[in-house]
This record gives C-alpha cells, structure tokens and sequence, in this order.
C-alpha cells in the first residue's frame, strides 16, 4: 500500500460536472435557473405566475426536485408548461450529476428557460452547483427577516433574491429594508426584487430581469 | 426503566440525507484518482472535514458504511475523518477568534465586521491504495 495525498475538496467532482453541463446547456440555447428557497415559501405559485405573464414570449420548462411526491410537477403541467419531476431519493440537495440525468431524460426542444425547482431548504442546495447559469432565492415574508443572518452562505451564493408574499407585509413584523441592508452586506453584487405573485406587484422587474438574462447570451444556440 | 428498548426509527430510508451526496462525491473523485494512477484497492481514506462545514461524521461514516459496500474499489476502505477546527478573522480589531464559540461577533472588540478563515470545507487529504 503506498498514500497518495489528494487534497481535493469532496465537492471536485461536482464542479467537473457542474462546468460541463453549463457548457452544454449554453450549446443548446437554454437558460437554466436554479430556484431554491425553503419549503412553503412559495416557489411553485411564483412560477405559476411567472409561467402565466411570460409563456407568449418565452418557452419555460420546470424540472421540480423533491425527496418524494410530484404535487409540484402536476400543478405546473396544469398551466401548460413542460414539467418533470426529479426524486432525490432522499437526498436533501440537486448535484450537477442528478441535474444532468434529470435533463437526459427531459424533452427541451424548443425551451428558452429551464427553471430547476432545488429541493425546499435553505442550507446545503447552496453548497452544490447544480449546473445552472443563475442561482435565484426566494425568501418569503411569513419566515421572517432575520433568515440572512440565519443562513449567510444562500445568500452569499444566489445572483437574485426575491421576496415573496409581500402582500401579507402589513400583518408580519418584518423589515424590508433590514433585510435588504443585510443582504447587501453579505452580498453587495446581488439583486432583490420584492415582488407578490397574488396580486403581481413587483413581478415586472423580476420577468424583465429574466427576460435580460435571456437575451444577455450566456445560454447561446 | 432498565430494559426499555428505546426509541426505534420506524423511517431508516426517507430521511433527507446530506452526508449520502457527499459519500457519492467522494467515491466517484476515488474512481477517477484509481483510474488516473492504475490502483486496483483503497485501504483507507483520509478526510479533512472543517468543524463548520455542516457535515455529521456519524452519519458520514454510516453512509460511507453503506456505499463502500457496492464500489469493489473501496469495499475495504476504513474512512478517517481529521476535524478541522473553524476560525473567524476580526477585519477591526485584525485578531482571531474560535468561531463555534463565539460566533460572528468579535470577543476581542465587539465588532461584527468578521469573516470565517477556515473550517467550513471538507476535503479529501489522502488515500493508502495499492
């Protein structure tokens, strides 16, 4: 037996995959966004609206991951998106590897926007790149303001925050612009957009940042 | 009471389970290392794993435990886990502090204008293989 010194972080073998499969990703034109939020923060209601303002202008597909269950992937279908449920099988985050089998087994023609729906938890679908061009947060109102101080690394590792269900704002105690300020300190370069996907307000900027992305060419045919 | 047998977990397999993703990370970086320098067998491997980097060795070993049995490459492989301790870097006051102790604040100054120096990764520090 002879020791060989390694030194390499457990996650290697993920980046690996992680810059292959954005690479052809970009090949095939598709934006591929990972969503990641905790669970009940309203990430499938967001999309569904999301979905329902852009699906003239452009061809979005959801891959929902979950330990179990396809509830999610029943309720995008119903909005006439193309959907596929991914079961980690009791993992608690997406790989670039499950992320890649994922999409082998997921008809993308003609989709410009692929969102990856990450497994509802706020702490290690952060440590993992899924492959994905851009990381979006989601942290809604009713679980409080004080999640960045709670959970830095999400928020040090998303490109955009949204805050949802700012229509409950006057019934919490919860500090926008606290939130912002400590978002900003951990992350000065990301973007929030505060936004209610019940009444639409704020959902503009958010669709024409996505819209911007789209367009910006990093997923390029 | 003497002779209660304890709380049995009726749910082994749904639990979601961090340390199984890392397991899989680290077997297949171990197949690619085996590949690349032609080893047939791994006696044990050796990880560095930062206090806070969110990792439970129990588990860690559990899962290794349970994977290794289904990679011939590892069967026999004992996994040996160097803890790492975590250490924060005061920006104010330029010192620093043990981090699952005191936390973001300084215990120097007061500051909160602090960052982590190490203890939050884990990575694989080396192999004994033939």
């Amino acid at each position: 037996m002879k020791t060989i010194e390694l030194n390499q972080p457990v996650t290697a073998a993920n980046d690996k995959d992680a810059e292959l499969l954005r690479a052809s990703l970009s090949d095939s034109g598709l934006l591929l966004i990972n969503l990641m939020s905790a669970a009940g923060s309203g990430k499938t209601t967001l999309l569904s609206r999301t979905i329902r303002d852009l699906k003239e202008k452009v061809n979005i597909g959801v891959m929902e991951a979950d330990l179990a269950s396809d509830v999610d992937a029943l309720s995008i279908e119903a909005l006439g998106a193309r959907s596929i449920q991914v079961h980690t099988g009791g993992c608690c985050h997406m790989d670039a590897f499950m992320t890649g089998e994922a999409l082998a087994e997921f008809d993308t023609t003609d989709l410009d926007l692929l969102f990856l729906e990450n497994v509802g938890n706020l702490i290690c679908p952060a440590e993992y790149d899924t492959g994905a061009h851009k990381n979006v947060m989601i942290l809604s109102v009713p679980e409080g303001d004080d999640k960045p101080l709670k959970y830095p690394l999400m928020f040090e590792k998303s490109d955009v925050l949204l805050i949802t269900k700012t229509d409950v704002l006057p019934y919490f105690d919860f500090d926008l612009d606290a939130v912002k300020e400590r978002v900003l300190h951990l992350n000065p370069s990301i973007r929030i957009f505060p936004v209610s996907a019940k009444t639409g307000d704020g959902m503009d900027a958010w669709e024409a940042w996505l819209q911007g992305s789209l367009s910006a060419g990093e997923a390029h045919a | 009471m003497p002779g209660k047998p304890g709380f049995r977990d009726p749910f082994p397999q749904v639990k979601p389970m961090h340390e199984l993703g890392i397991v899989s990370h680290i077997i297949r970086t171990l197949e690619d290392v085996a590949e690349e320098n032609s080893l047939s067998r791994i006696g044990s491997v050796t990880l560095e794993v930062g206090e806070v980097s969110g990792i439970v060795n129990e588990q860690l070993l559990d899962c290794w435990d349970y994977f290794r049995q289904k990679t011939v490459l590892v069967k026999d492989a004992e996994l040996k886990l160097d803890i790492i301790p975590a250490v924060t870097y005061c920006t104010a006051c330029s010192r620093t502090y043990e981090t699952v102790r005191y936390g973001r604040t300084c215990p120097h100054c007061g500051s909160g204008e602090t960052y982590l120096l190490e203890g939050n990764t884990c990575s694989i520090k080396e192999i004994e293989a033939e």
